[in-house]
């Protein structure tokens, strides 16, 4: 790679050991990826420092369990602990473990809850924005349009890149904690202009109205382009922020999208020519009522048992929107004893569910709104689900498979049912 | 017999074992259990295998930007792969290839996946990108 001089200083050390480190993974990384130069990045979201008790007892056996030794020697790669100074810019940190109130519920231990509070004393005081969510733009950082960022968790990779047009690529924690201490990022795939352009031409030849259809729409994509990039056009509606975020975080589980046009409605698709740029995709890939069908029963392949006792919403973390959709379906009413009901989404969003009464509404119904984590995140079930209902067609792909548990897939409405019956009900 | 395949380095270092082959790209995080070293993805070929001290010849990776992280752990906890072997780049694969610290490569002269089977011996030499693969069974 071709360094600056202000990078050479960096990685030879003249800048402190945190950064020589961090400028010596990123180096390594840059040149596994074949990236001929850095980036300078402006908006950093990653989950710097964090640890669970055996990554904090593993270190704590080799050397010292502190914040820091943790991030030198996970997040920086580093065979030895050095300071780890302020960062600059932009930080933010996104999901964490547990819920900083509702821990106890979620089966966490107080070691745990303790640990965890100590890693967010230090990550506040070195600088990083605890957001504490997978949803980073709905809770104080949005990026503007063409801005370089350095981000983790693929469902906000894919709504930076797609819906907003900000540039990162999916960045993992190592290299977004390195991008912390340094601001930069190797020049590669989506902060290149030659990258972002479509690929593969996606016909839509069935509506896709609601959430629950946009989520199964991505998850075909997703399936069917893995890593490419889907120009999508046909029956769609006009798809709001809810939409995008479900569809591009099923598209991120079920192959590695992780940018995506929507002509007409992404903001480098103002017309197919401009979404293709010079790619000529080979052929058009359909979607239409069979394989509408086909993903659906995919997506509820694991469901044996009709008896649901758990029922997770807020995956990603739910806007205010679907907070308030929930309280409206569960209100004046109860969920069947027996039955748990979680809604997850992040601190800020649910500042303002408190303020309108939603979150007092699902309480007093028998539910749960938790912020900072989910159940896949946190690997975290009320005591004894054998079955789930999920309305996230991204949390069907992880959580089943994760935790050893059937679930059924379909709208906030069927699973809210489930909740107040104990059945599954739902169908196409 | 022995079959040489040329590529580039993603990581450095020399490392040699059995083959375990995949046609399906690979999650990371909630697609492999880092503390047994086992693929846990529902509908992938390879669920309930372990990659452990194996050579890990995939098409790519797929999934939670959790990846690098996930197979950082599968080090840490010894049940990282020996080496890995995987056709298209991409930053997941890359940063998780470089914090696992087994050798990789890409960009071969042939389709790894191809030429390759579960089984085969297979030594991976990082630094000059060289991937030699002697059969199990004759062709």
């Amino acid at each position: 790679m071709r360094l600056t001089d202000q990078e050479k200083a960096m990685l030879d050390g003249s800048e402190g050991p945190g950064k020589q480190k961090a400028m010596d993974l990123l180096v390594r990384y840059g040149e596994a990826l074949g990236a001929e130069r850095f980036v300078d990045v402006t908006n950093i979201a990653g989950v710097p420092g964090s640890s669970t008790m055996f990554l904090q007892n593993y270190y704590k056996e080799h050397g010292g369990g502190s914040f820091e030794d943790v991030f030198s020697r996970f997040d920086l790669d580093s065979d030895e602990s050095v300071p780890f100074p302020q960062v600059g810019g932009n930080c933010c940190h996104l999901q964490g473990g547990m819920d900083p109130e509702l821990w106890r519920e979620q089966g966490m231990s107080r070691e745990a809850f303790e640990h965890q509070q100590q890693d967010e004393a230090e990550v506040v005081r070195h600088g990083i924005k605890v957001l504490k969510t997978c949803t980073p733009y709905l809770a104080g950082n949005m990026p503007a349009f063409g801005e370089h960022c350095a981000w983790m968790e693929s469902s906000a990779v894919v709504f930076c890149n797609s819906v907003v047009g900000a540039r990162t690529n999916t960045e993992g924690r190592e290299s977004t904690s390195a991008a912390m201490l340094t601001g930069k990022i190797p020049d590669w795939g989506f902060h290149r202009d030659e990258r972002r352009p479509g690929t593969h031409l996606i016909q839509v030849d069935v509506p896709v109205e609601s959430v629950m259809d946009w989520g199964m729409l991505g998850y075909f994509i997703g399936d069917a382009v893995q890593e490419n990039i889907p120009v999508v056009t046909g029956k769609l509606g006009q798809p709001d922020l809810i939409r995008h975020k479900h569809f591009g975080a099923a598209a991120a589980s079920s192959g590695g999208v992780e940018m995506y046009h929507i002509v007409g409605s992404t903001p480098e698709a103002p017309s197919l020519d401009v979404a293709l740029g010079s790619n000529k995709p080979r052929g058009t890939i359909h979607y239409g009522p069979e394989e509408r069908r086909r993903v659906y029963e995919l997506l509820n392949s694991s469901g044996r048992s009709l008896h649901v006792d758990y029922v997770m919403l807020g995956c990603p973390h739910a806007s205010l929107e679907q907070i308030g959709e929930a309280a409206r379906l569960l209100e004046g009413r109860k969920i069947r004893s027996g039955s748990s009901l979680w809604l997850f989404t992040s601190r800020a969003v649910k500042s303002v569910a408190d303020l309108h009464g939603y979150t007092k509404t699902i309480r007093d119904a028998g539910g749960l709104v938790m912020t900072d984590t989910c159940s896949a995140i946190g690997r975290m079930l009320p005591q004894g689900t054998k079955v789930v209902a999920l309305d996230s067609a991204k949390q069907v792909h992880y959580l089943p498979a994760m935790m050893g548990i059937e679930a059924w897939f379909g709208s906030t409405e069927d699973c809210i049912q489930a909740a107040l019956t104990g059945r599954w009900a739902g169908e196409l | 017999m022995m079959i040489t395949l040329r590529g580039r380095k993603v990581v450095g270092g020399c490392a040699e074992g059995e083959a375990l082959v995949t046609h399906d790209t690979i999650s990371g995080w909630g697609g492999i259990d880092p503390m047994t070293g086992t693929v846990i993805e529902t509908h992938h070929e390879l669920r309930g295998v372990s990659f452990k001290d194996k050579v890990l010849v995939f098409p790519g990776a797929k999934g939670s930007s959790g990846w690098s992280a996930a197979f950082h752990l599968a080090r840490i906890a010894g049940f990282a792969p020996k080496a890995m072997i995987f056709n298209v780049m991409t930053t997941k694969i890359a940063l998780g290839a470089v914090v696992t610290r087994a050798p990789a490569v890409t960009d071969l002269d042939q389709d790894p996946l191809t030429v390759i089977e579960t089984g085969d011996w297979v030594k991976v030499d990082g630094d000059r990108g060289v991937v030699e693969v002697t059969k199990k069974s004759p062709l």
